[in-house]
């Protein structure tokens, strides 16, 4: 049987005030290089705000959960705002019981993040 | 005459029945009659156990404190009741009415009587000491009855009746009566409990205790679902009542019919065997006994009974019995039989059947002989067949690599797809999925690639409940509790940002068991299928 699972591919770019990093596949154990670089470029860029794009990801598990955490952990150190778009509704949920969502505020999409980057999020 | 009580060992003592017609002789004050009381040590038994005749105290050389209260109390002449060697009684005389001396005839007269009257007062303290010890059998039968009466008031007067559960008990008490119980308790939920316990000692005692613990074991039953507080409760009450140097062991359980799930706890009692299609496993619970020290805490732990399957419950009576070269039964027997027994619906006839065959004919049982057996009915189903209770949508293995979780998911979704589950159900269920097998692979099988991951869909037949097992070799390490990540430390730096496996699953899923035996963990995750369940996570 093939390997289910689908590498993740991250890509930042600017828009306005934000750095969006768009992720197309998996954000799992295999995800943690690709979204360490990911995230550092963002950080580089010298934006106010770090948008997660989860437009394209079907698939979080525990340990992706646990690279959020330490991508949040950083922002939070150097006073940059983390927020997320395209998450579906269940990873809506799981990032309310999980409190993530305390931390990070959930967009629907890019555009509703963007009004969003002056006014702190948590 | 006086009458003399001596409390010498072995030898019984005058007394009404034997009073000997002789004119009663006086002693002191005409009419008084006083009583001696020689105590057992005093030599002068032994002298007069030796002694033919009558004895005149005043010529006698001899003292003792026995002789000295004879001589207080105006005792002239002794007459030893000797019978077969043995000092039964004494006849006292004291001075004659005439205050003349007694004659040789008299002392002739004495003599015959002590003769005749020796034998016949001997006869009469057997009687009267077969008498008493008929009262005491009696008493002690009575008691035995009252016991046995106790005891079968209190056991179930009949077996719970659970759909697709066969559930069997055995009681046979000793001749002493145990103190051995069992009892169901059928919860609000529908789920069973069902318990067996021993007291210490025998008899009344034993019966009361009995009869306390089954009722505090019910109370607590009515306030918790869980066998480890329901014998924290049941401890702490008890303690207070229960006489010193007895206490009670006792194993309780409760299984969901549902889902074969039982949950358990032991308050040290003899561990308990559940028989599975890989072998017998013996189901350990740490917990001290109950009555022996208050604020005492009980392991709970967690099993499936898949089809097929059952548990077996037994006290020490069966374990010690003896056979006729002091042998015991023993545990390991037991244990063996479970596995050997060729029909386990068929489990205690069994059992008792080589029991009878270890003692020999003639057996005097030592201690109450109590068995409960509970079984999930079904044969185990091949692959996808339906049965009775539950049908097996699939059943397959993984090897334990990184990436692997998602072949289980996709796996568990084409077996469910029948069932049309709601999309938001669908996907928590996945994630439960994956998060449980991730955590079979890495931490039960190390990611050995030899050790396979198991899973096992299955559906209850009336589609109440849809239940995914997975099973991985991790030799009995517990699986810690699921507890809320602390979110706010993970972000500070000071716990790792990992730790959200367990925590995943168990807010993804209605209900979560963790079976640990002695080879391999299994995590069910079970999800409601009925919209209108009371459990709202699923919905």
């Amino acid at each position: 049987m093939e390997k289910p699972t689908n590498p993740l591919v991250a890509t930042v770019r600017m828009h306005g005030q934000l750095a969006v990093i768009d992720m197309a596949g998996d954000i799992d154990g295999f995800a943690d290089e690709t979204l360490e670089k990911a995230y550092g470029e963002a950080d580089a860029s010298g934006a106010p705000a770090v948008l997660l794009n989860f437009d394209n990801v079907d698939y979080i598990n525990s340990t992706g959960i646990a690279l959020i955490v330490g991508m949040l952990a950083k922002a939070r150190m150097s006073h940059k705002q983390l927020m997320t778009c395209g998450l579906s509704d269940h990873y809506q949920e799981i990032f309310n019981i999980t409190r993530l969502s305390d931390f990070m505020n959930l967009y629907p999409d890019e555009d509703s993040a963007l009004k969003d980057v002056t006014t702190p999020a948590s | 005459m006086t009458t003399t009580e001596a409390s010498w060992p072995n030898q019984a003592h005058p007394n009404d029945q034997a009073e000997p017609a002789l004119e009663p002789a006086q002693v002191g004050t005409l009419g008084m009659m006083a009583s001696l009381d020689i105590p057992a040590d005093d030599p002068f038994l032994n002298y007069l156990q030796n002694t033919t005749g009558v004895v005149d105290i005043e010529r006698l050389n001899f003292d003792s404190p026995g002789v000295q209260s004879l001589r207080e109390a105006g005792v002239r002449l002794i007459l030893p009741l000797v019978s077969q060697g043995a000092l039964v009684g004494m006849i006292n005389l004291g001075q004659r009415l005439s205050e003349q001396d007694f004659s040789s005839d008299d002392r002739r007269l004495l003599g015959n009587l002590s003769t005749q009257a020796a034998p016949a007062v001997r006869v009469a303290q057997l009687i009267r000491q077969q008498q008493e010890e008929a009262l005491e059998r009696q008493r002690i039968e009575q008691e035995l009855r009252v016991a046995r009466l106790i005891q079968q008031l209190l056991l179930p007067k009949s077996l719970p009746a659970v759909e697709g559960w066969q559930v069997s008990a055995y009681y046979q008490p000793a001749r002493a009566v145990g103190g051995d119980f069992y009892d169901f308790y059928t919860f609000p939920d529908g789920r069973m409990g069902f318990v067996i316990g021993d007291v210490t000692d025998k008899g009344v005692p034993a019966a009361l205790v009995m009869a306390t613990t089954r009722t505090l074991l019910r109370s607590a039953a009515e306030q918790f679902m869980s066998p480890g507080k329901i014998l924290e409760r049941t401890n702490n009450q008890l303690i207070e009542d229960i006489p010193p140097k007895m206490f009670v062991t006792c194993f309780y359980a409760i299984l969901d019919p549902q889902s074969g799930h039982v949950r358990y706890a032991n308050a040290g009692h003899d561990v308990p065997y559940q028989w599975t299609a890989d072998g017998v496993v013996e189901m350990r619970a740490r917990g001290m006994p109950l009555g022996l020290l208050p604020g005492m805490q009980y392991e709970e732990k967690e099993t499936r009974l898949g089809p097929g399957e059952c548990l077996l419950l037994y006290s020490d009576g069966l374990a010690e019995a003896h056979n006729p070269q002091r042998e015991m039964f023993g545990f390991p027997r037991i244990r063996e039989l479970v596995g050997q027994s060729p029909a386990h619906a068929e489990l205690l006839p069994f059992l008792l059947d080589n029991l009878s065959s270890f003692t020999g004919p003639g057996w005097e049982q030592e201690d109450d002989v109590t068995m409960v057996m509970v079984r999930f009915v079904q044969d185990q189903p091949a692959d996808g067949q339906v049965n009775k209770l539950t049908k097996t949508l699939a059943r397959f293995e993984l090897p334990s690599q990184p990436g692997n979780e998602r072949l289980a998911t996709q796996q568990v979704v084409e077996a469910i797809e029948p069932l049309n589950l709601p999309s938001a159900k669908l996907e928590r269920l996945k994630t439960a999925v994956a998060e449980a097998t991730m955590n079979a692979m890495e931490h039960g099988n190390k990611f050995d690639p030899d050790l396979p991951v198991k899973l096992e869909v299955t559906v209850t037949t009336n589609d109440a409940d849809l239940m995914v097992n997975i099973t991985d070799r991790g030799h009995g390490q517990p699986i810690p509790d699921a507890e809320l990540p602390d979110l706010t430390a993970k972000l500070a730096g000071e716990q790792s940002p990992r730790g959200w496996g367990l925590f995943l699953i168990q807010n993804m899923v209605d209900d979560m068991h963790v079976d640990i035996d002695e080879m391999h963990h299994t995590v069910s995750l079970v999800i409601h299928l009925d919209e209108g369940a009371e459990h709202g996570k699923a919905n």
